[in-house]
């Protein structure tokens, strides 16, 4: 949105699509806040201490120049978005107030409540339908992208989307477009990520021949509350705000987690990490946490579960800072988390890998195709700072909107002046894949084909990956793929078909789950979120570099470009004493 | 197996606006903590009705399955609200399942509720900036002026608020609770103050803040707890100052 606001500045007509309201996008999760060094507690923070916590969590995987350009960007973006009327936290003063967040020393995260996401996401929102009351936006609602229309010359002249409600394609021409898609969370069938996050999109133009960048780099939070429809997120900013993390001393203790005693609790990221304890990153986190249930076997009950504990914390305190979490934690397990310690378990989060783009304004290797935020690859490395994907989306929306706009002012032929045979052509292609989806006489049902997926990509490809375990998870989803061709929908009709949308999306999740995992296949090292104990050491000789997975001839093929470290230059990553 | 327990759901169907509905009754496999999107879930993979017709899976909305992207509004026994939060077990059976009545019907529990976005264009739900460019930091904000605004700013656009308001019905506009709160927001921001009045005008007359005939319904519908009828009453007293004094205050 934030790049659909800079086009529409920019005197430039948008079309924006949405599979729902944009209003109901998957942002309004976020929970716990926006990083940026606003230095504003008088610790000394500073953007290069931004950069280089940014550069160090991710372990040295992201290109460094354009991630010292966010940093020092993200000061204003907070402006931009306290001037829009986000309702931030305020102190006394009536100025922001910040939180500390991992992977950070400093409180450096400006926050709404623990409903941040959605209080940015809104007044993006807002923004825009500004614009489009002014005419400057049009909204396509309820559409979703099915393919880009990429002309003989290889420059993209339009998108085809097809309207959910008529199951209708409809070829849309334009000098540019801006994808702006989001995560995958559901190639791992359940996550904290919401419906929408399919991935769909990325895998499409994948297909197409845009470059799909650190793949294998998947984000597993340690604080979900496990659910058989979704990890409902409990944001780090509960620990943020001093909630801390435990399990029983003795295994299989039954006794309500209020009623035992301090001494016979393992705080065990205090004591692993002591400097950093309850804020270490994301990636660190969720590993302590199954060590302690599958190696020390200390697990709640012996089940796969850990305590998060805000019960400490003063009534007043959780009210005005983590209220927002709490009450969906109340609302679904029925149990208050202000007396009672929250059972919690890592759930797959986030991508950091994504459309590949270039270094400078968010283009993608294919002219005319733009990406931005969490469908793209270039801000978080290996792994991604808390309170770090706000920013880099408003950030990333914020380049690629004047980039496509000057992009499409420069163009000697516009789209309109494009053969109207390739969009005719394009058309066709996709009303024949939903006729043949809806016309195929197989026995397969697409929900049970998207549970395997989720349980194949969940088991093996999140936090500890092996390699004989990769093939055969690999092999596993040519399978799937065999059994989407037989394929059976049990609903045929024209009008709002989900279920013809549904196979559709899950034709590409299964095509982008195996570039997530023939990425982590071939990367044997161990390096922020990826890790894999058959090589647990970071190895910056062969690995420092950035995985491009192509499209050749219908098949994936990974290639590797190194990594811009002009600016900081590797060193260790280590969270239990200050770096 | 006699004793596995079971599930009762009935749902209204209707393929599209212009056909008739049918209610279909389904019989799921009860598990722990299961809410009404599982429900749709599991009817999805096996569509398949309760006597053993084959049926098609059941279209509704759902995105975020955490109550705060407004999307899975529904009737759920009779009642308007969330179907993600909505949990088995806190049901009584058969759970039955409707769209909402107050917007039109796309298919089965899927409605069109873009009337509610149109109307945060009616009354300019925004705050007038003058560009993204760089231009320091908004305006300060005491500690007390965030705290009774930022509960206003969670609302989902969820449309629980008009369904089950007795004003909100075929012979009316009335624009509802929730954007009459929204309202009430933007004119609490330093800058967006500046611009009440247009808020207002916007507010006032046919569907307006007026309509309200304090019923009192919308705040009890409402999933994030937003104090709707203290923002219908704030917002009515600034539409009837600007009515009388409007002239004045220029």
């Amino acid at each position: 949105m934030m790049a659909t606001i800079r086009v529409a500045e920019a005197g430039v007509p948008v079309d924006l699509f949405s599979i729902v309201p944009v209003k109901r996008s998957h942002s309004v999760c976020a929970q716990g806040g926006i990083n940026a060094a606003k230095n504003q507690k008088g610790e000394g923070d500073t953007t290069a201490k931004h950069f280089d916590d940014t550069i160090y969590g991710g372990d040295f995987l992201a290109n460094q120049p354009l991630v010292k350009r966010m940093c020092e960007a993200a000061p204003g973006i907070i402006d931009l978005l306290d001037r829009m009327g986000v309702m931030f936290n305020r102190t006394p003063e009536g100025l922001l107030d910040y939180r500390r967040f991992g992977g950070t020393l400093y409180h450096r995260t400006a926050f709404a409540g623990a409903t941040t996401g959605q209080q940015l996401l809104y007044a993006l929102d807002e923004q825009v339908r500004r614009h489009e009351a002014d005419g400057k936006v049009k909204k396509f609602e309820g559409s979703t992208f099915l393919s880009a229309v990429i002309d003989d010359g290889g420059v993209c002249r339009g998108i085809t989307a097809m309207d959910l409600r008529s199951m209708e394609v409809n070829t849309f021409c334009a000098d540019a477009v801006i994808f702006c898609t989001g995560g995958i969370g559901a190639i791992f069938g359940r996550s904290t990520n919401s419906v929408v996050c399919t991935g769909s999109a990325q895998s499409a133009l994948f297909q197409q021949g845009v470059d799909y960048a650190n793949g294998e780099f998947i984000q597993v939070h340690p604080t979900a509350i496990p659910g058989e429809d979704k990890l409902r997120l409990m944001s780090e900013s509960a620990r943020g705000e001093g909630g801390r993390m435990w399990v029983p001393k003795k295994p299989g203790d039954n006794r309500p987690g209020r009623n035992i005693p301090e001494s016979e609790r393992f705080y065990f990221l205090e004591e692993w990490y002591p400097k950093y304890g309850n804020l270490v990153p994301r990636d660190i986190a969720t590993r302590a946490i199954h060590r302690i249930v599958y190696q020390e076997k200390l697990g709640l009950a012996g089940q796969a579960a850990v305590y998060l504990d805000v019960t400490q914390i003063p009534r007043e305190t959780l009210a005005r800072k983590l209220e927002g979490i709490l009450e969906i934690y109340e609302k679904f397990l029925g149990v208050d988390p202000r007396v009672e310690p929250m059972r919690v378990f890592p759930g797959m989060h986030y991508t950091m890998g994504g459309i590949w783009v270039n270094g400078e304004d968010q283009a993608t290797n294919v002219a005319g195709i733009y990406a931005a935020g969490e469908c793209e690859y270039q801000y978080h490395g290996a792994n991604r700072l808390g309170a770090n994907s706000l920013v880099s989306c408003i950030f990333g929306g914020g380049l690629a909107g004047p980039a496509a706009a000057k992009y499409a002012r420069n163009l000697e032929k516009g789209a309109e002046a494009a053969a109207s045979g390739i969009f005719d052509r394009e058309r066709k292609r996709q009303e024949e894949k939903n006729q043949a989806l809806l016309s195929t006489d197989g026995t397969e049902n697409p929900m049970t084909i998207w549970r395997g997926l989720g349980e194949i990509m969940t088991e093996h490809v999140t936090v500890t990956r092996i390699n004989k375990n990769l093939e055969a998870a690999d092999a596993k989803l040519c399978e799937l793929g065999e059994r989407f061709k037989k394929i059976n929908l049990s609903d045929r009709s024209k009008w709002s078909n989900q279920t013809l949308n549904f196979a559709r999306e899950l034709g590409n999740m299964l095509i982008l789950a195996r570039v997530v995992t023939l990425g982590a296949l071939q990367r044997n090292e161990s390096r922020g979120a990826h890790y894999k104990p058959d090589f647990p050491e970071r190895d910056d000789a062969n690995w420092l570099k950035t995985t491009r997975a192509k499209w050749v001839n219908g098949k994936i093929k990974l290639t590797y470009e190194p990594v811009d470290i002009s600016q900081i230059p590797p060193r260790a990553r280590h969270y239990d004493a200050a770096k | 197996m006699a004793d596995a327990k079971q599930v009762i759901v009935k749902v209204k169907r209707q393929n599209s606006p212009a056909e008739k509905p049918r209610w279909e009754e389904f019989a799921l496999k009860w598990r722990p903590s299961m809410n009404v999107i599982i429900c749709l879930r599991d009817i999805a993979e096996n569509p398949v009705t309760r006597d053993g017709k084959k049926t098609t899976p059941v279209s509704y909305e759902s995105n975020c399955l955490e109550e705060v992207c407004g999307s899975c509004a529904m009737l759920i026994n009779g009642r308007a609200r969330m179907a993600c939060s909505a949990l088995v077990d806190q049901l009584d059976q058969p759970i039955r399942l409707e769209p909402m009545s107050k917007f039109p019907l796309v298919r089965d529990l899927a409605v069109n509720r873009q009337f509610m976005f149109d109307s945060l264009k009616r009354v300019k739900a925004w705050i007038p900036i003058d560009g993204t460019y760089d231009l320091g930091e908004g305006p300060r904000m005491s500690f007390e002026a965030q705290e009774k605004a930022y509960p206003l700013s969670r609302c989902i656009s969820c449309g629980n608020c008009l369904e089950v308001c007795p004003q909100v019905n075929e012979h009316s506009n009335f624009i509802g609770a929730a954007i009459i709160s929204q309202v009430r927001l933007f004119n609490m921001h330093p800058t967006g103050a500046m611009h009440a009045r247009e808020r207002l005008l916007g507010v006032m007359g046919n569907g307006g803040v007026e309509d309200c005939a304090n019923a009192q319904n919308c705040v009890k519908a409402c999933p994030k707890d937003i104090p709707l009828t203290e923002s219908i009453a704030e917002v009515n007293r600034q539409a009837w100052k600007q009515a009388l004094f409007g002239w004045l205050l220029g």
